[in-house]
């Protein structure tokens, strides 16, 4: 280390410099992570949602006939697109996060001069990069099942950015309060799968009775994935003002939420 | 400049243990320092909460001036650290662990490029730079954390048992290498179990015991503060008993080595003369144990009794 480092080393830091340069480098390293690993985050959705195309789309859906006045396979692409999004972006940063936490690495971001607000948006744009990647492959898939248009290309764009952004937000406040292993797989066994297969992904609520009608609309899920088969379709069950409020302010309220967690200390200082 | 002054510093743990009972502390900057003691006596938790990841109860730290409460992230952007436990990203490509921390730092990435090859170098690691940390050997993986805490250039350094499961040859070069990052004007605390290690480096020494600071002095203060020092001593003849020497204790080994212990003020000529005179020759010679350990386990031991009150 020569002198000119050495005075450069003692001049006052540049504190937003460092934080972009940190959230990039955090992003970056996210969006390597989910493609070095991707027979994990990749291919295991791509499989499974052909699955879905093929069973519930092409065997069952030949059956079922129109829903919402459209061919069953073209109205339950919609939904399996925001399925994977919502499971992928949550999956990402659960597992990304508590991996960091467990092995330890996650100090590294933490004795270094990074906001928490920077953390947790590095981490967030890695899910989000996720279930974009993933929603993209699931439309090329649905490609080869259903006649796809897009209505309304803002609100199908805007929609899955912010099903991205809530689930990966969701993703990380699961992280941060999980001990074990098992404490990631408890919310999306428990939580997500049924309020994603409750929410609207293979049917219409105007399906049900009056009281389930009532009851499937506590169900944020239902909002998003109506919200992006309007985008798509341009028919929904639900008011768009509504989906895009919730959208909104679960993500506003998830994120003020893990920043608080990550400010006391919550699970990752001692 | 001091380029850390910890004042009243207390840790209480959730389950009540009282790791620090109000150490201070400081660092003068430029300072190769020591801080030792024994396991559980609150080192970790020092180093912890210096760096941010351990909350303290009370107190306060400062680096550089700038205050870890008000001030934290400038105070950080100060600070490398080598921690105890490998916290290494175990399947990252080693030269990306090294630009992303860089980049945790606010390093561009063409600097952060430059920085890697020099440290990687340094640490002898360049040929491992795109294998991963899961695949290097337990003292790679250490010097992959000193070139990780390096990578972002800090004006103060700390050391968590650097070379713990380090082999000999490597743990000197490791020396050498953190002798030429403090000349170069980088401040470095060292906490150790090798005790020759702390006195071949560090000039500035504290000892900490049950959350307590129980010396804190110049390495010469503390070594000179060593009242009595044990000699192993190997004889020519076999002899079948300890022999007696007239002001020293001694004891037997094996038929071919002695204890001696030599008190601050007396001298090993008259050892020799004496057992020159019962016709036994000293073929060589060297001290029992390290002198700082020897002063350490003094320390400690003497802290026990005092606090033990007698039968």
């Amino acid at each position: 280390m020569n002198d000119a480092t050495l005075s450069h080393r003692t001049a006052a830091p540049n504190l937003w410099r460092i934080n972009l340069v940190g959230l990039s480098t955090i992003v970056r390293k996210e969006s390597r992570r989910v493609v070095r690993i991707w027979i994990q985050t990749i291919v295991p959705p791509a499989i499974t949602m052909t699955l879905y195309f093929i069973i519930f789309g092409s065997l069952v859906g030949g059956r079922i006939g129109t829903m919402d006045g459209v061919p069953y396979m073209t109205f339950i692409a919609p939904g399996l697109i925001m399925m994977s999004v919502i499971t992928n972006s949550f999956a990402n940063v659960v597992s990304s996060f508590f991996s960091s936490k467990l092995m330890l690495h996650l100090e590294e971001m933490l004795v270094a001069p990074l906001a928490h607000t920077t953390i947790v948006v590095g981490y967030v744009v890695g899910g989000v990069v996720r279930g974009l990647l993933v929603a993209a492959l699931v439309v090329v898939v649905a490609m080869f099942f259903a006649d796809l248009h897009v209505v309304h290309p803002l609100i199908t764009f805007t929609t899955i950015l912010l099903t991205a952004i809530v689930f990966s937000i969701a993703g990380l406040f699961n992280a941060i309060f999980a001990k074990s292993f098992d404490d990631i797989s408890i919310i999306p066994t428990f939580v997500l799968t049924p309020l994603t297969y409750l929410g609207g992904v293979f049917f219409s609520i105007k399906l049900l009775p009056p009281f389930w009608q009532k009851v499937a609309l506590a169900n944020p899920i239902l909002y998003m994935v109506n919200a992006f088969r309007y985008g798509m379709l341009g028919s929904s069950d639900i008011p768009l003002g509504l989906a895009y409020a919730i959208m909104l302010g679960s993500a506003a309220v998830l994120f003020a939420a893990v920043l608080l967690l990550l400010h006391y200390g919550r699970g990752v200082r001692e | 400049m001091d380029a850390l002054v910890i004042k009243d510093l207390r840790k209480v743990y959730r389950n009540g243990v009282e790791a620090l009972k109000g150490i201070d502390l400081t660092v003068r900057e430029g300072d190769f320092f020591a801080l030792l003691g024994p396991n559980g006596a609150g080192k970790t938790t020092t180093i912890g909460i210096i760096t941010s990841l351990t909350r303290k109860t009370s107190g306060s730290v400062q680096v550089f001036g700038h205050d870890l409460e008000t001030e934290r992230d400038v105070a950080k952007s100060c600070i490398g650290v080598v921690p105890q436990e490998i916290n290494l990203n175990m399947f990252e490509r080693n030269d990306l662990t090294l630009i992303n921390q860089a980049g945790y730092y606010g390093v561009p990435a063409n600097v952060a490029r430059e920085r890697t090859e020099k440290y990687l170098k340094a640490l002898h690691l360049w040929e491992k730079r795109l294998g991963i940390a899961r695949t290097l050997s337990g003292g790679m993986k250490r010097r992959l954390m000193i070139a990780r805490a390096l990578v972002h250039e800090p004006r103060l350094l700390i050391l968590d048992e650097p070379t713990a499961g380090v082999d000999i040859e490597i743990r000197r070069s490791m020396w050498e290498f953190m002798r030429e990052i403090n000349a170069a004007g980088v401040t470095i605390i060292l906490t150790t179990h090798y005790l020759d290690e702390a006195e071949s480096l560090c000039r500035n020494i504290a000892i900490i015991d049950e959350g307590r600071i129980i010396e804190n002095d110049t390495m010469k203060n503390v070594i000179g503060k060593l009242q009595v020092e044990a000699f192993v001593l190997s004889l020519r003849e076999p002899v079948s008993a300890a022999p007696a020497l007239a002001g020293y204790p001694t004891r037997l080994r094996s038929e071919h080595e002695i204890e001696v212990e030599v008190t601050k003020g007396q001298g090993l000529n008259d050892v020799f003369a004496q057992l020159s005179t019962q016709s036994l020759h000293v073929v060589s010679m060297r001290t029992k144990t390290n002198r700082l350990e020897e002063l350490f386990i003094r320390l400690v031991q003497d802290k026990d009794k005092e606090e033990r009150p007698s039968a």
